[in-house]
């Protein structure tokens, strides 16, 4: 599915590159190489971290989609950022474990 | 065929941290490299890049690329690591608290980089400086 999808389904804002596909699974951290070591390729990936290092990092992760939760906004830098690299930014304003819980139920369902 | 790419990472820079990582990342892109091998090279890269960023005040990376893998060698003039043992286990960190606000320091670093290559060398001398030389095979 792609992350205008998801994001419609899961009730998240999405704020660039709704046309990325997802088909890895969902992954919680605002560490930026516990991400880099361990979230799915082509995942979404849920933070509070908003700077542009978190998109530097799902770069380097083939992270498809980050979701910033607790109702955090990214600022212009990061979602330009974002937007230069195709990946999709979304947010939340649930916390990261109800958010990310959504996103599972949605991808599992297909 | 081996092409060869030369970066200098400026130090305590963070908007500008990962930029060696992402052209090298691209650059195999065109090459038609596997994703997989791709991802591989970049996370141990920008690990390193980062680490440079964080520690070292910078320093230059070559990288070259040839038919069988990707060799990356990382150079800086910083502290040097003082016990490599302990910096290669998952969580120990020495980062600051001003570090671990920007989301760093989670002590993945060089665990990462271990994880992600076929070889990791790391030659570090105390107040003269590091190279950690990474190899990535294409499997």
């Amino acid at each position: 599915m792609t992350a205008n999808e998801l994001c419609r389904d899961c009730g998240f804002t999405l704020l660039c590159c709704g046309d990325r596909e997802i088909s890895g699974g969902v992954y919680c951290c605002d560490l930026l190489s516990m991400v880099m070591g361990r979230a799915p390729t082509d995942g979404v990936w849920f933070t509070v971290m908003a700077n542009q290092n978190t998109i530097v990092a799902a770069l380097m992760a083939d992270v498809a989609c980050v979701v910033l939760t607790e109702g955090i906004r990214p600022d212009e830098a990061m979602l330009a950022r974002a937007a230069a690299e195709n990946i999709a930014v979304a947010t939340a304003d649930c916390p990261s474990y109800a958010a990310a819980r959504r996103a599972d139920d949605r991808i599992t369902a297909g | 065929m081996t092409l060869q790419y030369h970066y200098t990472v400026p130090g305590d820079d963070f908007v500008h941290a990962g930029e060696a990582s992402g052209h090298l990342k691209g650059v195999l892109r065109q090459l038609g490299y596997p994703g997989d091998t791709i991802r591989r090279v970049a996370i141990s890269m920008y690990e390193g890049e980062i680490n440079m960023v964080i520690h070292a005040n910078g320093g230059e990376i070559d990288a070259e690329i040839d038919d069988r893998g990707v060799t990356v060698t990382l150079r800086d003039q910083g502290p040097g690591i003082p016990d490599v043992e302990k910096a290669m286990q998952e969580g120990w960190s020495t980062a600051s608290d001003e570090i671990r606000s920007q989301g760093f320091g989670a002590g993945m670093g060089l665990p990462n980089m271990k994880k992600y290559t076929d070889r990791m060398q790391i030659d570090t001398v105390l107040g003269v400086g590091t190279a950690i030389t990474l190899r990535i095979d294409l499997h």
